[in-house]
């Protein structure tokens, strides 16, 4: 490349005109996206007192706790079913793998508020899954559990996905030779398949852990009470408009935000 | 000692037929044969990677075929190398040890990786990750990571195939050191018949999921049992004849109307092939006094310059009522230009009646 470091300016830009085409293209996402958000904190900066308010509001603190916690356990879940889910799916060819795969992905295609009423529908009181649960003395609606079921359901598919294509990326002939080499299936896969995987699983579970956190119509269905932070941030928008629903918009993104780049990092410094 | 029986796989596009081997303690056996042949499925299938349709793997007398690899004592080689990016050179040779020695303590695994990289001559890479090494490198981590566990059997699939010459001739030797110092039987799977040839005891060679012939490599490049395998060993000079007659072992095959070829041979008559090596085939402008019982009048239709040799493409006389005889011989660049060759000219090929190799056909 040194050599073309003597070539007139516009001549090295038109070798790339296809990149500074697709960068300006794909700029116009970018815009998108940060203008939304940026334009939420620079509202929310001219009512400063306002944010203070609800960050120092218990109702608010709780329910973004709720969120950010039920999150975790149903991306915990996610992980625990999941992995092993993606581990034999990136494998193993057998007939109705592309069945298994297609039901996996079920919930990234169907509307919210369908999969919530669905859910509703088997862990209800009388439901399917619900009607044993509560013999056992378990409720699901309206209580911590449906939040996590309908998170779960609505995120599985990002765990699964992501982490199926990360084992796929581990050259099944490690295994082959960690094997030869003495080490059993089991110890094969906790030593080299799932290390080597690990940053797409990592990303996987951040992902399906975004994706539970921001759930709402599902939720809003199964379990509108204990109240999460979408509900919340809905409810106050309907009774008192963007004023009151902005701060908590502002603090549920700002915390998520935080999370989430402090787990990318991390990621970054094992890669 | 490895038997292979009736070995039957089908996986993807590959597939194992009737597989018949019989591998001695301590030899090395190269299993030998183009791209797509089968030969990883069956070094895999040996290793206990796959389970067979059917048929069975015995190791030392013992049936392993449904064995799991982790209880094979056999070690594996892979082309790339296959080594753990995620754990060191030290780690990588330790990665047996941990599993195969539950009662050593860690303080004795370090000391078999230290001697193991000594030995290797590798131990000043020890803290170095894989994707930092280069490709002989790396083998020879994995050589080290293999011999670590003390197999019985090593297994090595196309070991040397993605090395320099250079770097091929060395690893080369420190395999046959692997070998010699500790008595590992070797089944080392490649296309690449120099390679075969240098390290090979016996050579299998093997096309199309089936071992076409097992031999020597004297047996295996000299007397091929048919045509394709003829052709695969670079053997380019392929004539039909028939056996006229047969005294003391030679063989007297007319290969054309007039022109006969002897040989040292069994068959007393019928349709024969006739195989001959480009390179025991002798040029001269001249016909001296020599032991050869081949001497036939050419012409030179092609020269080609390939490096040190040059491979030249000769036309029989040709006779009122059949085709031409067409051979193809091997000369040094040096006997090239001594003799001053040039297409079109006349000249005597020679050959010995030992170097003629017949087969029913």
């Amino acid at each position: 490349m040194n050599s073309l470091s003597g070539w007139p300016g516009t001549e090295k830009l038109k070798r790339e005109k296809v990149y500074i085409l697709f960068l300006f293209l794909g700029l116009v996402l970018v815009a998108f996206v940060f203008i939304t958000i940026g334009n939420l904190y620079y509202k929310q900066a001219e009512d400063f007192s306002g944010l203070i308010d609800a960050a120092t509001d218990l109702v608010v603190l709780k329910a973004i706790a709720i969120s950010i916690t039920m999150a975790l356990a149903s991306t915990l879940i996610a992980f625990l079913f999941g992995v092993p889910l993606a581990y034999f799916l990136a494998r193993k060819e057998f007939m109705g793998k592309s069945v298994i795969e297609g039901i996996v992905d079920i919930p990234l295609m169907i509307p919210h508020v369908v999969a919530g009423i669905a859910l509703y529908g088997v862990f209800m009181r009388y439901g399917l899954i619900g009607a044993p649960l509560r013999k056992l003395g378990i409720v699901i609606t309206d209580a911590y559990p449906g939040i996590v079921v309908a998170m779960l359901f609505m995120s599985l598919p990002y765990l699964v996905d992501t982490a199926r294509e990360g084992f796929k990326e581990v050259d099944p002939r490690l295994e082959n030779v960690a094997r030869s080499l003495g080490a059993s299936h089991w110890r094969t896969f906790r030593e080299i398949t799932f290390p080597l995987a690990f940053p797409s699983i990592l990303s996987g579970a951040i992902l399906s852990w975004g994706r539970a956190i921001s759930e709402f119509s599902a939720v809003l269905i199964i379990a509108y009470h204990p109240i999460s932070a979408p509900i919340l941030i809905y409810e106050k928008f309907t009774s008192f408009g963007l004023r009151a629903s902005r701060p908590i918009s502002v603090l549920l993104i700002s915390i998520c935000l935080v999370i989430f780049i402090m787990l990318r990092w991390l990621q970054r410094r094992r890669g | 000692m490895i038997e292979v029986r009736a070995l039957y796989k089908d996986w993807k596009e590959f597939a194992l037929k009737d597989i018949n081997l019989e591998i001695k303690k301590g030899e090395y056996f190269v299993i030998l044969g183009p791209t797509g042949a089968g030969k990883t499925l069956l070094l895999e299938t040996i290793a206990g990677f796959y389970i067979p349709d059917s048929g069975e793997v015995r190791i030392d007398g013992r049936d392993v075929t449904i064995i799991p690899p982790e209880r094979r004592r056999i070690g594996f080689i892979y082309q790339d190398y296959s080594l753990f990016p995620h754990l060191n050179v030290e780690q990588n040779i330790e990665f047996g040890l941990k599993s195969r020695k539950k009662s050593a303590s860690q303080d004795t695994n370090r000391k078999r990786v230290k001697e193991i990289m000594d030995w290797l001559s590798i131990s000043h890479l020890a803290h170095r990750y894989p994707a930092t090494l280069s490709g002989g490198e790396q083998q020879k981590v994995a050589i080290g990571r293999a011999i670590a566990i003390e197999p019985s059997i090593l297994l090595l699939d196309e070991p040397l195939s993605a090395l320099d010459r250079r770097t091929q001739d060395h690893l080369r030797e420190e395999l046959k050191r692997v070998k010699e110092e500790f008595g590992i039987t070797m089944v080392h799977v490649t296309h690449d018949q120099t390679e075969a040839l240098v390290l090979a005891d016996r050579i299998a060679v093997m096309m199309q999921g089936r071992i076409m012939q097992v031999g020597t490599p004297q047996e295996i490049f000299n007397k091929p049992l048919n045509e394709e395998l003829a052709d695969f060993v670079g053997i380019e000079n392929v004539l039909r004849g028939v056996v006229r007659i047969n005294e003391n072992g030679i063989a007297e095959i007319e290969v054309d109307m007039g022109v006969t070829i002897f040989a040292v041979s069994e068959y007393r008559d019928g349709a024969v092939k006739v195989f001959i090596r480009p390179e025991d085939i002798i040029l001269s402008k001249s016909i001296g006094d020599s032991s050869a019982r081949n001497v036939m009048n050419v012409r030179i239709k092609e020269l080609h310059d390939m490096g040190p040799l040059t491979r030249v493409k000769l036309d029989g006389e040709r006779s009122k009522h059949s085709k031409r005889i067409e051979l193809v011989a091997l000369i040094t660049k040096q006997s090239r230009e001594e003799l001053g060759l040039k297409e079109g000219d006349a000249v005597y090929a020679t050959f010995k009646a030992t170097s003629v190799h017949v087969v029913r056909g």
